[in-house]
């Protein structure tokens, strides 16, 4: 019998396929809305498509399935380009999408468990999700549940000292089961993180902390891919960390060309330029 | 002629809250956490470098597989405890009561409240309980956990007290705050007809005169006061409150509104944001409105010393109790 888990793998998808269907996504979103994280979307959505068709066991139509890899999404403000990849993995229906950031919908403008299926966690305070990950871990290990645990976090979670408690944890216990993504995006609400609060070396100073370091272009499924697969096969008992640099807005050249900003603006005659701008689907 | 009475000295971390004479238990909450998880498989302890300090400790070497040593961080303890709660485990997490409401607030809110998870935070040196000043001090955890939703918060008076309250707050499923007495801790409400009950106020000892609202080690100090007016010919009843949020509000109704009697509202906390806020917003939403008095810290940072000295200053010791009850009448 097929393992349902693996079912979204074996189709005829391809990745950057599912990466250019997660971007269409949170575009018609943000279009709903006249707005939204959609620099942040479109730049992480390479790395979504690899989380959810790659790299993560689940079943979409059980997301509470005991034995799925757990993804917990830190930066709450990201719900958008979550939505928008569950919606491509099947576990929330297309039909929902429309209903993005208005009243009553199951999917509000920051990510809140309680209020999404496959939404793992309550993730707008930012700094709490790693934290949150070593318990997820430590409970997992107890129950023998041999699942991967991600946290997906922003390049400025950093500036949380909570994120570094449970990276100093993570290493304590061994939580080999523990895949940290960074979205390297170096924009923050105030600017560059680079002028915000200043991160670098990034690679060493998690490798400093204990873990397995990884750095990779977060916009090259390639690169996404290879390095998912070391991370799941590293038999060190290190928890692992893939820092990903993405670009704001990648995939929509005029948004890409634009100021970089936290909060990207888009006039509401733009979405549809942008959605034209994103091309036809990939072969 | 004997000169000024000696200086007393502050006492290590945790001074014994007992005086002279006074029968204790010793770790009643470690020693109840231990007879609970026999049956209970799913209990886990988190502690964050404070095991030992808590009465942890005792859980620690009964179940050491069970036990998670954090390390001196506080919000990771409140998030790992909330992804422990997650996988459906039940932490019972302990530090100190000035780290779990001050340093660790946003994780207990959102991490751990506002989904209604089953963490039960357990924190020793509440309200005026330790001699080293306001870092140790919590004096307004009360106040500062009674805003969030969801948040169940418990303040027990001794060793009797917190041994029943170990698995009603377990039986719960829910987030819960409880404030912990620690080490060698008073054993008095053994000797009345008195079970501890989630979410209710019982009444220990009627009295004409006087109604004290009290919880936590206020109850001790109340129950000890009225018996010294008695000899005044003051009748002081006390009715225990450990259960802060949700408040009891029908019994405490019931007693306010009988006529004739001062209310008075005991609590080791601050005057602002407590039990005694709590009750006079109750009475007067009832249009109930008896003499009202508050029996409380004051809202300053307090000082360094001794505890008794520091009871004594601040008008919570049983002799100050007692005084402080007789002029309002």
């Amino acid at each position: 019998m097929a393992d349902p888990s693996t079912v979204s793998r074996r189709s005829n998808v391809s990745l950057a396929q599912r990466a250019w269907r997660i971007r269409r996504n949170a575009l018609r979103m943000a279009a709903v809305q006249g707005q939204g994280y959609i620099g942040q979307a479109l730049g992480v959505a390479d790395v979504l498509a690899v989380s959810y068709f790659h790299a993560l066991r689940y079943r979409p139509e059980e997301p509470l399935w005991e034995g799925r890899d757990r993804f917990l999404l830190s930066v709450g403000h990201y719900a958008i380009a979550l939505y928008a990849a569950l919606i491509e993995a099947g576990i929330i229906p297309e039909s929902e999408l429309e209903t993005y950031g208005t009243d009553d919908s199951r999917l509000p403008m920051s990510g809140m468990a309680s209020y999404t299926p496959g939404m793992e966690i309550s993730g707008g305070s930012l700094g709490q999700g790693l934290a949150i990950a070593v318990g997820v871990c430590l409970g997992l290990r107890r129950k023998n549940v041999n699942a991967f645990v991600v946290n997906l976090l922003s390049d400025g979670e950093l500036d949380e000292g909570a994120t570094w408690e449970a990276a100093m944890s993570a290493a304590h216990w061994r939580l080999d089961r523990l895949i940290a993504l960074v979205d390297v995006n170096n924009q923050q609400a105030d600017g560059p993180s680079s002028r915000v609060l200043g991160f670098e070396p990034l690679v060493a100073k998690w490798e400093s902390f204990g873990w397995h370091a990884q750095r990779v272009d977060g916009n090259s499924i390639p690169a996404l891919v290879a390095a998912f697969d070391a991370a799941r096969a590293l038999t060190e008992p290190r928890p692992r960390v893939i820092l990903c640099d993405t670009r704001m807005a990648c995939g929509v050249d005029f948004l890409e060309r634009r100021e970089k900003t936290h909060f990207l603006r888009v006039e509401p005659d733009e979405w549809d330029a942008a959605l034209a701008a994103l091309g036809e689907m990939p072969a | 002629m004997s000169g000024a009475k000696p200086k007393l000295t502050t006492s290590a971390m945790i001074a014994s809250l007992a005086a002279e004479g006074h029968r204790t238990s010793g770790a009643p909450f470690g020693h109840a956490l231990v007879a609970l998880a026999q049956t209970r498989l799913d209990i886990v302890g988190m502690t964050a470098d404070l095991a030992k300090y808590t009465d942890l400790h005792v859980f620690a070497a009964a179940y050491p597989d069970r036990f998670y040593q954090m390390g001196m961080a506080e919000q990771l303890l409140m998030g790992a405890a909330a992804g422990m709660a997650r996988e459906g485990l039940v932490p019972f997490v302990t530090t100190y009561a000035v780290f779990a409401a001050r340093r660790a607030y946003d994780f207990v809110c959102l991490a751990i409240a506002e989904e209604k998870l089953d963490v039960k935070i357990c924190c020793a040196l509440p309200g005026l309980t330790s001699g080293y000043g306001p870092s140790h001090q919590a004096t307004e955890d009360i106040a500062i956990f009674r805003g969030m939703p969801n948040l169940v918060i418990v303040d027990p008076c001794d060793a009797f007290d917190i041994a029943q309250a170990v698995p009603a707050i377990a039986a719960y499923k829910g987030p819960v705050y409880m404030r912990l007495l620690r080490g060698q801790v008073p054993l008095l409400l053994d000797e009345y007809d008195y079970r501890f009950e989630l979410g209710r106020a019982k009444l220990l000892r009627d009295g004409a005169d006087v109604l004290v609202i009290s919880s936590g080690l206020m109850t001790m100090r109340a129950l000890e006061a009225a018996k010294r007016l008695e000899a005044d010919r003051v009748g002081v009843a006390v009715l225990h409150t450990p259960t802060i949020k949700p408040l009891d509000e029908a019994t405490i109704l019931e007693h306010a509104a009988k006529p004739g009697r001062i209310v008075v509202v005991a609590e080791n906390h601050s005057v602002n944001g407590g039990l005694g806020e709590a009750v006079a917003a109750l009475l007067l939403r009832n249009r109930i409105a008896p003499p009202f008095h508050q029996i409380g810290l004051p809202d300053a940072f307090l000082a360094a010393g001794a505890l008794p000295t520091l009871h004594d200053r601040y008008g919570i010791s049983t002799t100050a109790v007692a005084e402080r009850i007789k002029s309002w009448l």
